[in-house]
């Protein structure tokens, strides 16, 4: 049976609509909001989207589930008068230094208020004045513009499964920030920056850092080079309001925007998308011979490589060895491009361009640097390129379109499609399939739109089954259905950001999946239009693996494109149980983290500190948590590592330590 | 046994006694608090980590209810009403009279030798008493300075 309710007096058929929100914004009334996206739960916390319901009177339209025959109506003078007080009591608690704001413009507070016609406050300004946190590389927290809609305290818990921010107080004095207030760079923060992308204000911002590039622009005795992500020329065009099928346009237009920004040479990632991917298919079919730690997991998203290091140690062998297409673009830019480009070492200077925050914090990662010294000095995003055109006068719409440098610069459809979720199992399968013999170059069955796809193919023979997946919460799911042994796979792809990098937090701010979408398709419009597909056809890759690193997994291959992981810990604390006086006592750490715990780590701590049986010499401490949770209980004698303990064993172990 | 050990065990037994169950997190953050009398940062990641949930939900319960504290608390804890109709029946001039004697600065709400906190609370609910004052867990209506600082040296004594 049909149902209707009444929208300002017009009848309106719904049908299994969630809330009256969504039938309003179907009939194209642009109800305001701060704290309803349609990918997290409803909140009901920001109180813009009141309509009145005849009979039952002002409700929230993203709470409230629609009733047939319901009468709404949203925009009495009731109701405006109610979102013009709630946006000035907004304002009144907001650092409405707005002119200085990186978020003005796109910010929903600012465009709500002229939208509301608010010309005065009308009360008193009690803004926070706290210190900005900026002790990330990727993101820069302020909660003088914060308007608590928890909009990223949900997206980081239920899309990411990470909870890094959360609200803290009560009332008046509420705010939000990482666990017992500290710093986002102490929090489980793993950098995917989407917090910032769903902020309606400036209250978390990506960290800018291209002011720090046009000193080196400036300086004559510096050679500028810089690299943009397939990404950027999907999305780049919305800023200035151009969209084109297939980027290609918008990215001759980047070209010659750097250069005649002063960059010496401008390369394409998507160059070094295609090195990893030969390097990568390369390293998974060894590994699929030898069994060594299957499924393999790419390691091309740096938020997802945190993650794994953070909460899955034991998967951390998983991950291939293969840096991403931005930690290659930095080894080769610095070991090669020198020679090539015959400037000096000392005069180099490296950028990318990225549709991500968390590359910031991937460059400086010091599994990347060689002698303490990073390979790229700066990376910037999608969005602080726009603002450097814009900074630069240039009329980006009228520039002329030019061809990316070579050799960095020359690339396959292969490379291209690496922005998109997907996109770098359907290279690898164009790699692979490739080597085996078979011609086939459409495995479109990977694309899609949904967060865990999985896909089934014969490779010589031999069944491969592949999951693709992104957001993080999937990705534990995943991770949890492989450890129980529910699932098996061979190849499994990870992308935190929905959507892969085309939606990545460095990018023009978008709130619609339609805007997600378009990105992505054209990426896959671009690769159609390519002269190559399959990245290890592409003709610098091979003189690159020729001249320099001679084959796809050589000792030198590995050198240069290939880098390593480790356990990174989520808590800093620990809880003292017994601390010596002397200065040479024994250090016992026991895991109690939640396996360790229920296996019997509590007796363990307990036959050390009871009956004061080693007279005082032998510091205790409870630990969470060392992460080897399948192997447990753990223990650390003296900075060693014993796993499987038992009271008996580690006390003799202790016994013995304190011979020496 | 270490001090330290008893109340690891104890928080042990709390969990368990709550099932690792984190729809628990209030009971069991309150049952932690009495044995800690207030909750220590390491012990509320161990609580995060045991009912897997994020420190940062651990740490916004916390710092919800004025209930948790997450400084050290002293051992007798005395909580003037300052609610309407006890204010109106002069609960300021206790709470003054209280931290007169206990020699509190301002900001200060814990004596230094870790014997008492004051604590202002809004409404016990005992307004037919007003004004009331609630030490540990023993009710006490009617107080004046004068007697409020009487029960001060009556537990000082009883040391």
């Amino acid at each position: 049976m049909e149902k209707h309710l009444t929208i300002n007096g017009k009848k309106v058929e719904f049908t299994d609509e969630r809330n009256l929100l969504e039938i309003i914004r179907k009939e194209h009334i642009e109800l305001p909001t701060f704290c309803y996206h349609s990918e997290l739960s409803i909140h009901g916390a920001c109180r813009l989207c009141m309509v009145e319901v005849a009979g039952r009177g002002i409700m929230s339209a993203c709470s409230t589930p629609p009733e047939p025959n319901a009468d709404i109506k949203t925009n009495t003078e009731r109701l405006i008068e109610m979102r013009k007080i709630t946006v000035e009591l907004l304002l009144a608690s907001h650092d409405r230094e707005c002119t200085m704001c990186a978020k003005s413009e796109s910010c929903k507070l600012q465009s709500l208020a002229r939208r509301l016609g608010i010309e005065e406050v009308r009360f008193k300004n009690i803004a926070r004045k706290e210190p900005k946190d900026v002790s990330t590389y990727a993101l820069v927290r302020d909660n003088g513009k914060c308007i608590l809609c928890g909009d990223c305290v949900r997206f980081c818990d239920e899309i990411q499964s990470i909870g890094a921010l959360g609200f803290v107080g009560r009332g008046s004095r509420s705010k939000i920030c990482p666990a017992f207030e500290m710093d986002l760079e102490s929090s489980e923060c793993v950098y995917c920056g989407q917090c910032s992308r769903v902020c309606p204000t400036g209250a978390i911002l990506p960290k800018a850092e291209f002011r720090e590039i046009w000193k080196a622009l400036s300086n004559e005795k510096k050679k500028v080079i810089i690299a943009v992500a397939p990404a950027v020329r999907a999305a780049l065009g919305e800023v200035f309001g151009v969209t084109e099928e297939n980027g290609t346009e918008i990215a001759g237009k980047i070209v010659t925007a750097l250069r005649s920004m002063g960059f010496a040479k401008v390369f394409d990632i998507s160059f070094t998308a295609d090195m990893t991917i030969v390097e990568e298919a390369n390293e998974f079919l060894e590994r699929l011979k030898k069994d060594d730690h299957m499924p393999m997991f790419t390691s091309c998203c740096p938020a997802w490589v945190r993650f794994v290091e953070q909460y899955y140690p034991d998967f951390i062998k998983h991950l291939s060895t293969c840096r991403s297409p931005q930690g290659m673009y930095g080894s080769i830019a610095r070991r090669i491009m020198p020679e090539v480009l015959g400037i000096s070492k000392e005069e180099l200077v490296v950028v990318s361009v990225m549709p991500c925050t968390a590359k910031k914090y991937e460059a400086r990662r010091a599994e990347l640097a060689k002698d303490g010294v990073v390979d790229i000095d700066y990376v910037i995003t999608t969005q602080e390129l726009a603002l450097m055109i814009e900074e630069a006068g240039l009329h980006f719409t009228d520039l002329e379109a030019s061809a990316f440098d070579t050799p960095l610069g020359f690339k396959t459809g292969g490379g291209v499609i690496f922005g998109n979720s997907g996109g770098v199992t359907e290279s690898v399968l164009r790699n692979i399939m490739n080597s085996n013999g078979d011609e086939s170059e459409e495995f479109n069955f990977v694309r899609g739109e949904n967060g865990v796809r999985e896909a089934k193919l014969k490779v010589g023979g031999k069944e491969l089954k592949l999951a693709i997946v992104y957001g993080l919460k999937n990705a534990r799911r995943v991770l949890r259905d492989i450890r129980a042994d529910k699932k098996r796979y061979d190849f499994v792809e990870v992308m935190a950001c929905p959507g892969g990098c085309v939606g990545g937090a460095g990018q023009p701010v978008y709130l619609d999946l339609a805007v997600r979408k378009r990105r992505s398709k054209v990426l896959y419009e671009n690769d159609k239009i390519m002269e190559l597909h399959k990245p290890q056809d592409n003709p610098y890759v091979q003189k690159m693996y020729k001249d320099y690193l001679e084959k796809p997994g050589s000792k030198k291959a590995r050198e240069y494109l290939h880098t390593s992981y480790k356990y990174r810990k989520r808590f800093k604390e620990t809880l003292e149980i017994f601390k010596s006086p002397s200065d040479k006592a024994v250090n016992v750490e026991v895991c109690v983290g939640n396996n360790c715990l229920r296996k019997g780590s509590k007796k363990i701590l307990k036959r050390i500190v009871e009956g004061d049986k080693f007279k005082g010499a032998v510091n205790a401490q409870a630990l969470i948590c060392l992460e080897r949770c399948s192997k447990g209980p753990v223990v650390k004698i003296n900075g060693e590592t014993f796993e499987r303990c038992a009271p008996d064993g580690v006390e003799n172990a202790v016994k013995e330590e304190l011979k020496k | 046994m270490t001090s330290n050990y008893v109340k690891f065990e104890a928080v042990c037994r709390i969990l368990e006694e709550n099932n690792f169950d984190k729809s628990r997190l209030i009971p069991i953050l309150q049952s932690v608090q009495e044995e800690y009398r207030y909750l220590p940062e390491e012990v509320m990641s161990f609580i995060s980590s045991s009912l897997s949930v994020s420190p940062a939900v651990v740490y916004g319960v916390a710092t919800f209810y004025s209930h948790f504290a997450l400084k050290p608390k002293g051992k007798n804890i005395v909580r003037v009403c300052n609610g309407t109709a006890c204010h109106v029946k002069k609960s300021a001039a206790i709470i003054d009279a209280i931290r007169k004697k206990l020699g509190l600065k301002e900001n200060e709400n814990t004596t230094k030798d870790m014997m008492f906190t004051i604590e202002s609370v809004a409404c016990l609910g005992a307004c037919g008493l007003a004004p009331a004052v609630v030490v540990n867990k023993n009710v006490y209506g009617q107080m004046t300075p004068d007697k409020v600082v009487g029960l001060i040296d009556e537990i000082t004594e009883a040391r």
